[in-house]
This record gives structure tokens, sequence and C-alpha cells, in this order.
């Protein structure tokens, strides 16, 4: 997953504050938490920047694209391994023999399930990260090797 | 209705529980397996066609001058059959013995020694169902299934629970990795990766050797008696252990020796499996259908006099020392595999390649075959990276031949 530093060394780095932020360390935590968008900083537009501003804008996705429980997958980083799958523990729970087991899921009501390769969401509001009683589960990014899962 | 369930052939896992969907005859949609089996599965970017000298020709033309070469060589080589049923394997092994011709597979440069151990019953190995009911220490050695075989964990070894592993992957069980780079299966081990130098593999051994016996474990490069230590109590203490031998581990050691040195110590004071990390999808299968037929797993020579075997018959001594007049290739591209040194030699005899996409050696083949892809197009049976035969029925109807079919037709042409 992206840090905050990671982000910082792509910015122009002079902490000119156009962006409304006191410096751009301040920038680069607020774009990883989806706070602002890559375009929010003026600098990073000017032709000197372009290749910095299309890697940001490759590395941030925008919130737009998270799920409700604020989950965002890269599908284009996912291998389709489904460690996430069998790992992710509302899946065990709703289908111990199948997702739990590491086979293919038998049941409608898992979160995350593997299709033409890649993983795709569905039934996000069971997510442990959902809602107002929601607790920091992190099953699917801790056991993802590419990093393609991200919660913002 | 009963989902129906596939095998893909992407690799050596042979994962059984893959969903498609079929739209005009062809497959839309792959479920379950990883993007690799998807790749597989799906049709090729570049599917072959029957061609004579860079010549687009029908079935029947390409088959007759590939029975022509065949024929007309004095020494000719069969080679590949990692991505064949292991029907066409025999079909294969049934020319060779008919032209008194040299037979190899990959197997002759990557995991052949340890199933040969194996097959020797030198060797303790198990299932990958057994791993998932009771494995609860797993090592990948030199090995990187996060790419290789993108379900190995998630299937079998870490994740899934089991008959005796209920308690999920952090608390039930532990994934070990060792080398030389931190890879993406590394990442997943976090403070179970045990990193050390290119060629250092043996000496790691040893020392693990030495600790498991009570004695103080000492390596050249920088890892610490406590660091090794750790590691062999890990070992030590675990109720069903397997280790998982990646080609990393297999080129860095003179022969397989120090794997069964290392084994036989675990087994005396532990648990432990070994299971050899195959890529293509039979391999496996063609080292167990060769060794049915002549007791040797590759390296063989049909001749009037019984079967030869050795290094000087494995497929780069072979090139190397220019002792073959013709190679048939099946299901495998040894100009992208080989040492370039080695694969230029293809160059120049007579190539017959039998695949269902282009490939670098089917690009330069005098002739190319188009067959269909076991898997998708057509089925048979194969055996599975732990030894366990595995039925794979097709998902659509082609009319491309099987290379089981293809091979049989050469068969009737010599
Ligand atoms: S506008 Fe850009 S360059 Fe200026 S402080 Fe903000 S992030 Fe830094
Ligand atoms: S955060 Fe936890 S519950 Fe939510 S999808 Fe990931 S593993 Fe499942
Ligand atoms: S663990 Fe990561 S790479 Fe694997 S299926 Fe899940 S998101 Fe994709
Ligand atoms: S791990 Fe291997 S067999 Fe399983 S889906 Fe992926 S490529 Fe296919």
């Amino acid at each position: 997953m992206t840090n905050a530093l990671e982000i910082y060394q792509l910015l122009p780095k002079t902490n000119c504050k156009e962006c409304g932020k006191a410096s751009c360390m301040a920038f680069a935590a607020a774009l990883l938490s989806r706070e602002v968008t890559v375009d929010d900083c003026p600098p990073l537009k000017e032709d000197k920047f372009k290749e910095n501003y299309e890697k940001l804008s490759g590395m941030i996705k925008p919130a737009g694209e998270a799920s409700e429980s604020g989950m965002i997958v890269h599908e284009d980083k996912c291998i389709g391994c489904g460690n996430c799958v069998v790992a992710c523990p509302v899946n065990v729970a709703e289908d111990p023999h199948g997702a739990g087991s590491g086979k293919a899921p038998t049941s409608e009501n898992v979160i995350l399930r593997v299709e033409d390769g890649v993983v795709r969401l569905s039934n996000v509001n069971q997510c442990r990260r959902f809602g107002k009683n929601k607790i920091m589960c992190n099953g699917c990014i801790v056991t993802c090797p590419t990093k393609a899962i991200e919660f913002v | 209705m009963e989902q129906e369930y596939y095998v893909c052939t992407g690799c050596a896992l042979l994962c059984d529980d893959i969903e498609i969907e079929v739209a005009d005859g062809k497959i839309s949609r792959v479920n379950n397996a990883c993007l690799k089996g998807v790749a597989r599965l799906k049709e090729c970017e570049k599917p072959a066609e029957c061609r004579v000298d860079g010549n687009n020709v029908s079935m029947d033309e390409a088959i007759k001058e590939a029975a022509g070469i065949l024929k007309n060589a004095d020494n000719p080589l069969i080679f590949g059959m990692g991505n064949s049923t292991s029907g066409a394997q025999k079909k294969a092994i049934g020319i060779a013995k008919k032209l008194n011709a040299y037979i190899d597979d990959t197997s002759s440069f990557c995991q052949g020694p340890v199933i040969e151990a194996i097959l020797g019953n030198r060797i303790k190995t198990c299932t990958l169902e057994e791993v998932k009911d009771y494995g609860d220490v797993t090592v990948y050695w030199g090995a990187d299934p996060s790419n290789s075989h993108p379900r190995h964990l998630s299937k079998y070894t870490y994740f899934p629970r089991g008959k005796e592993r209920q308690r999920g992957w952090e608390e039930d069980r532990t994934a070990i990795c060792i080398d030389v780079r931190k890879s993406d299966t590394a990442i997943i081990c976090a403070d179970k990766f045990y990193q050390i130098p290119p060629q250092a593999d043996e000496e790691l051994i040893d020392a693990l050797i030495a600790a498991l016996s009570g004695k103080v474990p000492k390596v050249s490069f920088g890892m610490g008696p406590k660091k090794i230590l750790e590691l062999a109590n890990l070992l030590k203490k675990a109720k069903f252990g397997t280790i998982c031998v990646g080609l990393g581990l297999i080129y860095s050691l003179p022969d397989v020796e120090p794997l069964v040195r290392l084994m036989e110590k675990l087994n005396e004071v532990s648990n432990f499996h070994l299971i050899p990390m195959v890529g293509q999808f039979n391999m496996r299968g063609f080292d167990h259908n060769l060794h049915e037929e002549t007791g040797y797993i590759n390296r063989a020579k049909f001749g009037e006099n019984g079967v030869e075997h050795g290094p000087q018959c494995s497929v780069v001594e072979l090139l190397r020392t220019k002792s073959v007049d013709a190679a048939l290739v099946i299901g495998s591209d040894p100009m992208s595999s080989l040492p370039g040194s080695i694969a230029k030699e293809l160059s120049g005899i007579p190539v017959i390649t039998i695949d269902p996409c282009v490939t670098m050696t089917s690009a330069k083949a005098k002739v190319s075959i188009a067959s269909a892809t076991t898997g998708s197009d057509s089925g048979g049976t194969a055996i599975r990276m732990d030894g366990v035969e595995v039925d794979i029925k097709p998902m659509i109807n082609t009319n491309n031949l099987s290379d089981e079919e293809i091979l049989s037709r050469i068969m009737e042409a010599l």
C-alpha cells in the first residue's frame, strides 16, 4: 500500500501552500486519506511535473471508487490468488466449507470472491469495517501479496 | 442447479473448483482461478496454425511432413510434454520407442531429482489435502508461489480451514519463507522470512541439521546462531510440517543429497514432508509415466539393446554436443526456457512443434501443428505436483485435435 512518504517524494516539495495545506507533507497525508485529490496541487499540473502527476494519479484512486467500507481494490495489481477471499473472517463465517476452506465460494453472502482472475466485492455492508460498530479488521490487507487492497 | 466445476491447467496445482461461463462457443468468464489460470484457459493471444516452412497447411499435410522428418532422422529427440495429458505422454513415449529416439522433459533441468527421490521412497511426501487438514508449518524454500502457483497458500497450505486446523492462519499455521530475495510470498510470511545469499542453501541446510542435533549452528553469512536456532525450533515443534521446494533451492544444490539429509534429520525429531513446486501442469505426470515404462524419469534413449539413460541424454547435453538431428517439441517452448547458447542449436535442425499457441519455438519451427488447449478444449488425466491424479474434462467443444490425437496420427503415419 502507498504511504505518505512515497506520495511526498512525488510532490513538488516547495511547501508553497497553494493547496491550502501547511506543507507538501501535510498535503501528502491529506491525499492518502482522500481528503483532497491530486488535482488540488496546482504546481503539480505544470509541465515539469507531468510524470509525477501521472504516477500519483495512478497510485491514488479517487475515494469515489471506494466501497462503503472504505475499501479500494487496485484491480491492476490483483493476481487473483484468493488469499483475501479465504482469510476474510466474514467469508469464513458465511461459507466455512467453501471460501473458508480454500475452495470456490458456495454462498452468495461472501464479501470477496475472484472473478476472471481479479477480486470482486459484494455485501460490503457485512465487512467488519462497515458502519458505526466497525472494528479494524485487516485480514484482506495483510494477506495480499501485491498490496492490491487499501482502505481509506 | 448443481454447480459444475472444472480443472485449471495453468500450473501443476490443478485447481479443481473452476467455474466458467460460455458464450458463442467460447469461454467468456472463468471464476475462482487466479489470473495466471484465466490467461491459460481463455483463448491464446496468438493461436497457432498448422504451418510447414512458414506456410499455412492442412492438419493432414503437417502430420505427414512431421512423420517424414522423424522417419528420416537418425537421432531424433522428443521433448516437452509437461503441458500434455498422461495419455498424450504415453503416446509420445510410444513414438520414442518406435523411433529409437531420445526423450526428455523440463524436469531434466528442474524438479527431476526431487521427483526421482520421491518415487524412490528416499523422501517422505504427502498430499496437499493432508497439508490442508493437518499442516501447521509450511516452508517455502526457493519458491515464490504468489507468482508461480498463486493459489498455493490460499487453497492448501496457509489460509484454509482444514480438519485439525480450524482456528485460522493467524493461530493455527505458520508459513516460513527461505529465499535470496524478499519475494511476494516472503512478504506474507512477514517475520518468518529468512533471507540468505545466493548459493548458500546447502550451508543453511547443514546449519539446520546441526541445530536440530543440539549443536550450535554456524554459517559464513550474516545469520546469527540465534536466528538459525529459532528456525530449527519452529521446524522441530511442527506436528505436520511440509517443505515446498522451489527452483531457487534446486538450482543452488549440486544434487538432491543435502535435501535428503535434511529430511532424514527432520523426521528423527519432527514430522516433515516434501512437495516439489512443479510448474507445468503435468510435468510430474511425464516423470511418472516414463518411470513406469523405463525405470527412469527423464534423459532416456530407446535402442535395440534396451534403454540408455544418463546426463548425455539430457536435452541440454544433446543440443550442446549436436547429437540429435530432429526434434519433436510438445507443448513446450525450449527456445525461451533453455539458455540462449543451447537454444540456438535448435535452429540448426528440423523442429516440429505441437502447441495451441504461437511460441518462440513454434514460430521458428519447420513444422508447427496447432493443438487444442488441454483444460479448456480437451481433457484427460494429469498428475498434480503432489502426485495425485486429477481428471480433466474439457470446458468447450472445438475442432482442434488434442495433442494425444495428433500424436496418434503421427504414430500411424510413421
Ligand atoms: S500546492 Fe503542491 S507544491 Fe504547494 S504545498 Fe501544496 S502540495 Fe506542496
Ligand atoms: S476488512 Fe476484514 S471483514 Fe472486511 S473484507 Fe477485509 S478481511 Fe473481510
Ligand atoms: S489477496 Fe490481493 S492479489 Fe490476492 S486475490 Fe486478494 S486482492 Fe487479489
Ligand atoms: S494456481 Fe495454478 S491451477 Fe490454480 S488457478 Fe492458478 S494457474 Fe490455475
